[in-house]
């Protein structure tokens, strides 16, 4: 509808002479990638009402994880996030390592920068493609999936798994990486930046992709912050905040790198924001290789690990936001209570914000800029 | 790190306890008055704690008081984190929402009431979040079977 009408629309509703009607959008809906609902009351195409219901991929993993030893939680931290496991194998390692008091070796800690920024990357690219598949663009995601291939390639070339590594332990890496994955790696990280100039040229100044992205779920900075919105879309909408600069942990204040930021507060901005963390992450990862330093890979820790009583917090900058893990240890061999403070989870809450008011078709565009996980979600 | 002296001098009676365990500060505070004692903390210029990342609460089964509220605090401005813990009385705990004062609680305390049967008072919409809404107890307590209580 165009504008005049929507206004005509919106007056008549006022004057009570048109009806809502309440429809389902998911649990089976494509652009929610996963297993997500939400009730959508709507007025003609206008969205008046979101209502999301969630929790149809909830395994209770932190009630699992208290009856598990500390590194039997490892293989259930990347189930959270499986478009980024890494990531989350980094956030819980590093929040038993705390609570612990050690410190991984640097060879483990650049070894740990290098999968996750990997990840991060394959994780941004899946997310391009999806996101571009969901407004129609079809071309976008055969072009990103096969450098995403590439990184599950490694992936699976150090840790022997494509989407769920469980390859971090506590106190370091589970193994060295094998020695042909510097070269290989290196082709792929000078080949990178052009491929992602590629993607950009299928999207960021098409102006079919800009007239659907460009003021659609707007959350303004002020709103970011009220809603604990974290992640790329808090830095689409100015806030310059990245963990990785501002709370440093595994090395990364050793790399030199920009903390990406755009003013725009819509979904284009947040696919600019991950299309300059793509080249950013492809930098760190160059860094690291170069600068890969000799010894071991972790500390060598002898028995079961009993860390001491006491509770942490540990936050880490994960692909889609701050990623937190709680945990509070009675000083025996399992988890007495763990936490995981999920990005999407917190970041999906915006959703009836970005949306109520606006077009219905813009919800699509608005919900995949969430670039939700529902296994994160749901937990 | 986090000095609290500020927030112990405006509320003296609210403040039970100030720690720090490797480098994170936690500051337990009375039930009653937490609302005024978290809207300092976040309209403070010295604190400006203006994010709320995380709340949950631990259930100690043994111990009393059984329930403790767990709020994890974020300022980007002076770039400091802070942990505030309530202690919770009985078996059915209440405690006033924070979604006044970080809208962002809204979600964090529905989940806590679905898992640990939490109930927060005046939130605007204290609906079961992850699990079924017929679910009629609470899975993270401690005295809920790893497996379950009945088949699905």
């Amino acid at each position: 509808m165009a504008e005049p009408e929507i206004r005509l629309h919106q007056e008549k509703r006022k004057r009570g002479e048109t009806e809502t009607m309440e429809i389902n959008m998911g649990p089976q809906h494509p652009s929610t990638h996963g297993v997500f609902r939400a009730v959508v009351e709507l007025d003609g195409e206008t969205v008046v009402k979101v209502v999301p219901h969630l929790g149809y991929l909830h395994r209770g993993i932190e009630k699992i994880a208290e009856n598990r030893t500390y590194h039997q939680v490892i293989p259930l931290t990347d189930r959270l996030d499986y478009m980024a496991g890494a990531s989350n194998n980094l956030g819980y390692c590093l929040t038993v390592e705390k609570l612990l008091g050690i410190e991984v070796p640097p060879r483990g800690q650049y070894i740990r920068v290098i999968l996750t920024e990997l990840s991060r990357i394959s994780s941004h690219l899946f997310w391009a493609g999806a996101n571009a598949h969901d407004l129609g663009a079809m071309t976008p995601f055969f072009f990103m999936v096969r450098e995403r291939e590439q990184i599950l390639f490694f992936l699976e070339m150090i840790t022997g798994s494509r989407l769920t590594p469980s390859f971090f332990r506590v106190g370091g890496m589970s193994m060295d990486l094998p020695p042909e994955f510097r070269d290989e790696c290196m082709k792929f990280i000078k080949n990178f930046p052009p491929r992602v100039d590629e993607y950009e040229t299928l999207l960021t100044e098409n102006k079919i992709w800009k007239s659907r992205t460009q003021g659609v779920g707007y959350l303004s900075a002020e709103d970011c912050i009220k809603l604990g919105i974290s992640g790329p879309m808090a830095r689409a909408a100015g806030i310059d905040w990245d963990l990785r600069k501002n709370q440093p942990y595994s090395s990364y204040d050793k790399f030199d790198f920009k903390t990406v930021v755009y003013h725009g507060c819509d979904a284009y901005d947040r696919y600019r924001v991950r299309m300059m963390e793509m080249r950013q992450s492809n930098e760190i990862i160059r860094q690291a290789l170069e600068s890969l330093p000799e010894g071991d890979h972790s500390v060598t820790m002898k028995g079961t690990l009993k860390p001491p009583a006491g509770e942490v917090y540990m936050a880490i900058e994960a692909p889609r936001g701050e990623l937190g893990f709680y945990i509070v240890s009675d000083g025996t061999a399992q988890p007495f209570r763990m936490k995981v403070r999920a990005p999407t989870f917190v970041n999906l809450q915006s959703l009836p914000k970005m949306c109520e008011g606006k077009l219905f078709s813009d919800m699509v565009a608005a919900l995949s800029s969430v670039d939700l996980v529902l296994a994160e979600v749901d937990r | 790190m986090t000095d609290v002296t500020k927030l112990k001098n405006a509320f003296p009676d609210a403040v039970l306890n100030v720690e720090e365990y490797r480098g994170d500060v936690t500051v337990t505070l009375k039930r009653d008055g937490l609302l005024q004692a978290c809207t300092f903390l976040r309209d403070d210029p010295d604190y400006s704690f203006r994010f709320l990342a995380d709340v949950t609460a631990v259930d100690y089964k043994d111990k009393t008081p059984r329930f403790v509220m767990v709020y994890h605090l974020l300022s980007h401005k002076h770039n400091r984190r802070l942990r505030l813990k309530v202690p919770l009385e009985g078996e059915n705990p209440e405690i006033e929402t924070m979604t006044g004062v970080w809208p962002t609680a809204d979600w964090h305390e529905r989940e806590t009431y679905d898992l640990l049967g939490v109930k927060f008072l005046n939130h605007p919409d204290l609906r079961r979040i992850l699990l079924p809404y017929h679910w009629d107890c609470f899975p993270l307590r401690k005295d809920y079977p790893l497996e379950g209580k009945d088949e699905l």
